[in-house]
């Protein structure tokens, strides 16, 4: 059925609503890619194998991830009169056994993560409380309170994990497609850019600029057919927020590009899905259909008169097809190569027409922000980066996942307070952000309230999001050497600084790493980190020196150690290393010779072993499987 | 002989679905290379052909695009993952692992056509670093004593 008015998009968002608060038992499985990865299908499975098998009066459900990855599986139980119970961690065994308990009316607190009373309805900035009738499981923390949770404000990501990314009538139920009407029926054109520029919003894919002029600059370039891309091609290591937002609520994307593209007058958009990432182009493709046939896409979209639609392009593995004329090139067929801006794409862009290319956080934030009003985004964040950020919280950390905070907030409070700090108690060395295009904050710039300028004055950057905390046991100068070899990977080749350059700079970062450098060598590498810096056309060549530039900038005795003591402070590197076993430590268990690749290790049962140092290659594998810290490395 | 036969019908098809969309080269080798496991020379000669586009130019986009592969690929795709996080988690370890263990270097292929091992730069599952993915299926929280079990699961 095609929505026409504003009385079939509230009977839908009745329908959603009963879908999303039945009057019986509804159980929820996260199924995103990182849910799926944890087990969270096989859980799927037995909750719905179970009810069946005992006849039990539930619908179970499935929706994206709650952001906490760390303690997926997550499932979620809803029943009418409770609270809303979180299990985490769930297994397909434990799975049964929560639905046998539930279908007693008994709850297992002991795989509770968290409880809800109310949900924050963003869009329609309400709070919908439960009816909560029972006051068992009280003593279970409340979702607001667990460190996670706290300090975030959920706005790019408001309904991930909340609905199923599969039913657009449950994002209706949630204030979904509402703005879209009216901005169709009462909103001028000039009103929605002039909304989106009072907001304040930056680009987020990375480099920050300014949504609402991008827009108007777009609006006004000379032309009749205009394009709006959004940009999915998240490329950036340990950054997968865009992915989790397409997976667990598409709508949110199409409906921000839909109302884009009436501000600036396009009638065609495209999505660019990176080629890693295939549930996030099947859940696209399945929520672009659904809206085609709602008329929320398509050809007089709510009865407007307003016509447009959305294409999907995947990606086939470059990360340079981030770079915005790169990702024009490949849509339109050809390699992603960069090209010089200007012309910018608001005036030349796809086939030489105008486009506006935004990331899929800066478009999930669109249908919020012209909700709520540009004032409400703009009262969050800090004076030159307003809203909300969503970050990926990874690496040595002991909460991993997504994170969505007000700008400004401390790194301290990333890792300290919402990621409860670093495993087994190790000591922070570093946060890698802006992904290959960023650097490495050291500890003692955590009090860095992280927004687009201060990250970029700490020698890094925003990126897209990417936070990767680093422990006393990473190598710094081995960090720099992974990222230059990721752009060496994905250099495109055009320019000679970035395709030779890197290169260069790479084996001298070889060399220090195997202790054969010397010391002009470091003046020689930050000598080529400028020219290629300088020198590149577009952002990849241009920011690809960054994290070697930050590291010598903040640990740059770790480089000496490696040049002058031809030490590795932090063990890692292999020519730097050597293992050997504490004959007072080792038990004799025979697990390392077990394991041991290159029958390097010797000894008895139950007697101390030995590692022979010309047989080893340094794989590490004995100081891995040893559970008595017997294998040390000097 | 027959199988190869009937499988150029089918890339006719394929083509045909993409003739006269704007851009369409890449959409095409995408579905070739899905069909094939990689993109064979005289594919990429048809495609060239069917699509009226320079051979030249279907080469450098099959060879720029990493998704993309000239060689024929094992039955089972190992992707590595060596983005950050599964980098600062090791990754590196249990990519050396799986080169012992399959006696390929990264970029090969098992003798048996069993196992082609490859690297890829994040598959977004960083909270469970380190990862691989075989097929379509991932493993997270890795150690390289873990391998062995899971190459017997594909074999």
């Amino acid at each position: 059925m095609k929505i026409k008015n504003l009385k079939n998009l509230e009977g839908l968002k009745a329908k959603g609503l009963e879908s999303l608060y039945p009057k019986r038992m509804k159980i929820n499985v996260g199924l995103g890619t990182c849910g799926i990865a944890t087990g969270a299908q096989a859980v799927f499975d037995s909750i719905v194998e179970e009810i069946e098998k005992q006849g039990i009066d539930a619908v179970v459900g499935k929706t994206g991830c709650l952001g906490f990855c760390q303690r997926e599986p997550l499932v979620d139980v809803w029943q009418p009169g409770k609270s809303r119970i979180i299990y985490c961690q769930m297994d397909p065994e434990k799975a049964r056994d929560l639905v046998t308990g539930l279908a007693q009316g008994k709850m297992r607190k002991e795989w509770a993560l968290c409880r809800l009373e109310e949900e924050e309805f963003i869009i329609e900035n309400t709070k919908k409380k439960y009816s909560i009738k029972e006051k068992d499981g009280k003593d279970i923390p409340l979702y607001g309170e667990i460190p996670f949770y706290k300090k975030q404000k959920k706005i790019a990501l408001r309904n991930c994990g909340f609905m199923n990314p599969e039913n657009i009538e449950e994002y209706i139920a949630r204030g979904g497609y509402f703005t879209l009407a009216r901005v169709l029926s009462s909103l001028k054109e000039e009103g929605v850019i002039e909304e989106i520029k009072n907001s304040g919003l930056r680009g987020r894919g990375g480099a920050g600029f300014p949504t609402g002029l991008k827009w108007k600059f777009c609006r006004d370039a000379p032309g009749d057919t205009k394009y709006i891309i959004c940009n999915a091609d998240e490329g950036d290591p340990g950054a997968y927020m865009d992915r989790s937002i397409l997976e667990g609520d598409p709508h949110s994307v199409l409906e921000g590009m839909v109302i884009g593209a009436y501000a600036i007058g396009s009638h065609e958009g495209y999505i660019y899905v990176r080629n890693e990432y295939p549930l996030a182009a099947q859940s696209v493709e399945r929520a672009i259909r659904q809206a085609e046939e709602y008329g929320l896409l398509g050809d007089n979209i709510l009865n407007s008169g307003f016509n447009f639609r959305i294409r999907i392009s995947q990606g086939a593995g470059a990360f340079v097809c981030g770079e915005e004329t790169a990702l024009l090139a490949s849509i339109e067929g050809k390699i992603g190569e960069p090209r010089p801006r200007p012309p910018f794409p608001a005036e030349r862009g796809l086939w030489d027409k105008p486009t506006n290319i935004n990331n899929v956080k800066t478009w999930a934030n669109v249908p919020a922000i012209i909700a709520r009003g540009a004032d409400w985004y703009s009262k969050m964040g800090t004076p030159k980066s307003k809203g909300t950020m969503v970050f990926s919280l990874v690496g040595k950390i002991n909460n991993t996942g997504l994170v969505e905070v007000p700008m400004g907030i401390k790194l301290r409070e990333m890792i300290y307070d919402i990621g409860e700090g670093i495993p087994q108690g190790k000591k922070l060395k570093a946060v890698q952000t802006g992904g290959p295009s960023g650097g490495c904050i050291p500890s003692e710039l955590a009090d860095l309230e992280v927004d687009y300028e201060k990250l970029t004055q700490a020698g890094s950057m925003m990126g897209s999001g990417g936070m990767v905390v680093m422990d006393e046991d990473t190598c710094m100068v081995n960090v720099a050497k992974y990222f230059l070899n990721f752009t060496k990977d994905e250099s495109c080749g055009k320019c000679t600084p970035c395709r030779e350059g890197i290169k260069r700079m790479l084996e001298i970062l070889d060399d220090i790493s195997k202790g054969k450098a010397k010391e002009a060598d470091l003046e020689l590498l930050e000598t080529l980190a400028k020219v290629v810096k300088d020198a590149s056309l577009c952002a990849l060549g241009g920011t690809a020196p960054n994290p070697v530039l930050t590291t010598l900038r903040y640990f740059r005795n770790e480089y000496e150690a490696h040049i002058k003591d031809k030490k590795c402070p932090a063990h890692i590197c292999p020519d730097l290393i050597r293992y050997s076993i504490n004959k007072e430590k080792c038990t004799g268990c025979g697990l390392c010779l077990k394991e041991c690749p290159q029958t390097a290790i010797s000894g008895e049962k139950k007697k101390p072993h030995s590692i022979d140092k010309s047989k080893c290659i340094k794989c590490g594998v004995c100081f891995e499987v040893c559970k008595f810290d017997a294998v040390e490395i000097d | 002989m027959v199988n190869k036969m009937k499988r150029k019908v089918d890339l006719e098809k394929v083509i045909n679905k993409y003739k006269g969309e704007k851009g369409g080269v890449i959409s095409v080798l995408q579905e070739v290379n899905r069909e094939y496991g990689y993109l064979p020379e005289d594919a990429l000669k048809l495609v060239a052909r069917k699509l009226d586009v320079p051979l030249i130019q279907v080469y450098s986009i099959a060879t720029f695009y990493t998704a993309f592969s000239l060689k024929p690929r094992g039955r089972h795709l190992i992707n590595v993952c060596l983005g950050t996080a599964c980098f600062v988690k090791g990754g590196n370890r249990i990519l050396e692992k799986l080169e012992r263990e399959l006696d390929v270097k990264t970029g090969e292929t098992t003798k048996d056509l069993k196992f082609s091992l490859e690297t890829v730069h994040c598959i977004g599952c960083c909270s469970l670093a380190p990862v691989i993915r075989i097929d379509e299926d991932a493993y997270g929280r890795l150690k390289q004593d873990k391998v062995p079990e899971i190459l017997k699961k594909h074999k």
